[in-house]
């Protein structure tokens, strides 16, 4: 009979969530500053080109995937009530997935890569992401099968459901050709690869990025505000509709192209569709604070929570309106995608994870709190100061980097050339570089702070299942 | 043009299409719960790692009605435009559709200002205001990308000021170059000239030819080579051919660079330049407006000297 919680491969993940996110953030401020000093282009391997590509990867993969990990394994386990589903597996999960993330921070750099957005690693990392991928869902369902509770908890639903999809979406999209070991052609040719493309890239923005996080949130905010979840009915409506919609929206990044008219009107449908179901979860996490506000005031990992989720609410309006096609003609291309991007990538998937964190860690070390809590609140006023000048920058450069591209003289000729809308946009590169450096600060204060929690305490390895509550009434 | 092979897809998406709307109204429609019952809510009496529990709240009511709408919304935007595969919507809409109207349009609105100057003689057109800043702003957003925003040209792309012109300057050829397009191909000649040293020789009666520093000796040496091989086009004096578009290599102007280095690359590996047809693209009266500018470039360049 086992009788404590794996934390050690919980732990691994956690800290390895923090040291990523440095990383990824360190590179987005680099190529952020080559917008603005093109001059930093030094080498080949440190050229913009090369280096987006491996910011995004870090950031979404190492950072978030490493924080999707370490959360679920914990949430999975004590939601269970049973010890993760093999040791070892969780392990090779654990050392495959960094080996995946050294890889990509090699093979990027020197430029190999398929070529598809969100997806450019090639086919050997991608048989092995597959491999972590397998691994990862017999861990969890594993967990899942030999609980002691009698009910699966919300959030290992959407845990559950991103683990699925995003086994799914990485199998199709990165089915390849290989033309030798580190060269691959992609299996699908030109608009139903661009399709198939932006199915698998949307949906790695509403299963990897919102699933996933979803998932966090169902378990860290109740228990971080020690209240139920608002409402059971609220999250059942809102997760079948939320699977099911975010599978259609792809098309939406299509608007305007060779793929089918028929094809970009259901994306912006769904998409419009999406913005219930994305808010309900939102509704759910914020109102299971009614009764409880004044917590916010003092508890900075309240704040982080809260605060994640009003940016998951503003980014996925923002997403169904820029998916309207008028609004698309203007937005697509433009900075202000980024803006949004960001908006949700550093607004709700990063503070999210760093609030859990700031739960998780402690608890790794056998403490209930970190070492330094007035840390945490500099952490989070720093961060959503940057988040703010990042996105505003972003969106105002956006609509005027739109607005000047379709502006058009008496004699019909364009107003602008590209090359001015360059130019102008300059300032907001330059506000948007500090508010990422900004962001990027909290990173290291949040570094600082978990380097002392863990200095002054024993990493514990395992951590004693409770015992069973008795059988709820019905 | 039908996007598939089989009527049977577009029935397929349709019929998939609506379950999948319906399905989402269904889905709402029975977790709603009936309003008015206002008794404090309990939670559904489960509990997880020790105090996790759940309300069961109803669903709110804002929230259920901004899901209900945007269902609404589809099922009417699917009855006016394209997405049951291919029904086509009852307003005929079409992105290519559009696409034409708002061309013909334009053409329509925009058209006359550029037929007047199809109108006048390139010269003409050169000389005059308002065709130069019509002009610029056509080059700008449709040439500057490799000729640069001043016409100065960048490597391998020709500047268009400095008098030089691989395809003949007269106004005529100027124009044809824009609307035709042109193949600047250099072919590999190092395997039919021998060696690398023999392309060495060559590449310094190349420099000899423009009055660079170069081998005596191996500019001798190269003479021979290159009047046999490089001749056929570039001429025997190296004077270039505008009807193939071979340079003159007697000049100062090098569109790749004239060091030795560059030159033997340029010799031994070839050269390929493409200027893409523009004739299709922005239609003859926008190609001589072009046309009429550039020539003013070198008007202006002239009147400065």
């Amino acid at each position: 009979m086992e009788t404590t919680y794996n934390y050690k491969v919980v732990r691994q993940f956690a800290i390895m969530t923090v040291i990523w996110g440095i990383v990824g953030m360190l590179v987005g401020v680099f190529i952020a500053a080559q917008l603005i000093w093109p001059e930093l282009n030094v080498a080949s391997f440190l050229s913009y080109g090369r280096l987006r590509p491996l910011h995004t990867n870090a950031v979404i993969f190492a950072f978030g995937g490493c924080a999707l990990f370490a959360t679920s394994y914990y949430c999975v386990q004590r939601t269970c009530q049973a010890r993760l589903f093999c040791d070892k597996l969780a392990a090779f999960t654990f050392w495959g997935w960094q080996l995946v993330i050294v890889l990509a921070a090699v093979t990027l750099p020197l430029g190999i890569t398929s070529s598809k957005e969100y997806a450019e690693l090639e086919w050997p990392i991608d048989v092995l992401i597959a491999l972590v991928w397998v691994a990862y869902a017999v861990v969890f369902f594993g967990t899942i099968v030999k609980r002691k509770t009698p009910h699966i908890y919300v959030a290992n639903w959407f845990f559950g459901a991103f683990i699925i999809t995003v086994a799914v979406l990485h199998l199709v999209n990165s089915a390849a050709l290989p033309v030798s070991f580190w060269k691959s052609y992609s299996a699908y040719a030109g608009v139903q690869d661009a399709m198939v493309q932006w199915w698998y890239g949307h949906n790695a923005v509403g299963f990897f990025l919102t699933a996933g996080f979803l998932g966090m949130m169902y378990y860290f905010i109740p228990k971080q505000a020690d209240r139920p979840v608002y409402s059971y009915r609220l999250s059942v409506v809102h997760f079948w509709a939320l699977i099911f919609t975010y599978m259609w929206a792809g098309p939406h990044h299509l608007h305007y192209t060779a793929l089918p008219d028929w094809a970009q009107s259901l994306g912006m449908l769904f998409s419009l569709i999406l913005l219930a179901p994305s808010w309900g979860g939102m509704i759910n996490g914020i109102m299971t604070l009614s009764g409880a506000w004044d917590k916010l005031r003092t508890d900075p990992i309240l704040k982080f929570l809260i605060t994640s989720l009003s940016f998951y609410g503003m980014s996925t309006f923002e997403g169904p309106m820029m998916s309207i096609k008028t609004v698309n003609a203007l937005s697509h291309y433009t900075d202000w995608t980024v803006g949004h991007v960001h908006s949700g990538a550093l607004g709700w998937v990063a503070m999210v994870s760093i609030g859990c964190l700031y739960y998780v860690i402690p608890r790794m070390y056998g403490r209930t709190e970190m070492y330094s809590t007035r840390l945490i609140t500099l952490h989070f006023w720093v961060s959503t100061i940057g988040v703010v000048l990042y996105i505003a920058a972003m969106w105002i450069a956006g609509v005027m980097q739109g607005l000047m591209w379709r502006a058009v003289n008496p004699d019909g000729t364009l107003t602008y050339t590209f090359v001015e809308s360059v130019k102008a946009t300059y300032p907001f590169y330059t506000i948007r570089l500090l508010g990422g450096l900004v962001f990027f600060s909290g990173m290291l204060i949040m570094a600082y702070n978990v380097w002392k929690t863990a200095a002054g305490s024993r990493a514990c390895d395992e951590a004693p299942i409770p015992q069973l509550a008795p059988a709820p009434a019905h | 043009m039908a996007d598939f092979t089989s009527d049977f897809w577009n029935l397929y998406i349709a019929v998939i299409t609506i379950l999948s709307i319906v399905g989402c109204a269904v889905l709402l429609f029975v977790q709603t719960t009936r309003r008015g019952s206002k008794e404090q809510v309990d939670t559904t009496g489960h509990v997880w790692d020790e105090t996790l529990a759940e309300y069961n709240n109803p669903l709110p009511r804002w929230w259920m009605w901004l899901f209900y709408i945007t269902i609404v919304f589809s099922i009417g935007y699917l009855a006016v435009y394209p997405g049951l595969g291919s029904f086509k919507g009852s307003f005929d809409w079409s992105s290519a559709r559009q696409l034409d109207e708002e061309m013909a349009k334009a053409n329509q609105q925009f058209g006359p200002l550029y037929e007047k100057y199809l109108k006048m003689d390139l010269s003409e057109v050169a000389a005059d205001g308002q065709a130069q800043q019509m002009g610029q702003r056509l080059f700008l957003n449709h040439c500057a990308q490799c000729h640069g925003s001043d016409a100065g040209g960048s490597r391998g792309f020709p500047s268009l000021r400095d008098g030089d012109w691989l395809w003949g300057g007269t106004p005529e050829l100027v124009k044809t170059s824009i609307a035709e397009g042109r193949m600047g191909v250099m072919p590999p000649q190092g395997a039919s000239l021998g060696t690398a040293d023999d392309v060495k020789d060559v590449a310094n009666f190349v420099l000899s030819l423009s009055g660079r520093t170069h081998d005596e000796l191996r500019a001798q040496r190269g003479k021979g080579k290159f009047t046999t091989v490089c001749a056929a086009c570039h001429g025997a004096d190296g004077k270039g051919n505008p009807l193939l578009g071979a340079p003159n290599l007697s000049d100062k102007i090098w569109l790749y660079g004239g060091s030795e280095a560059t030159i033997i690359e340029t010799i031994a590996k070839g050269r390929s330049g493409v200027m893409p047809a523009h004739k299709d693209v922005l239609g003859e009266a926008k190609v001589h407006l072009l046309a009429g500018y550039i020539l003013s470039l070198r008007l202006r360049g002239e009147a400065a000297k």
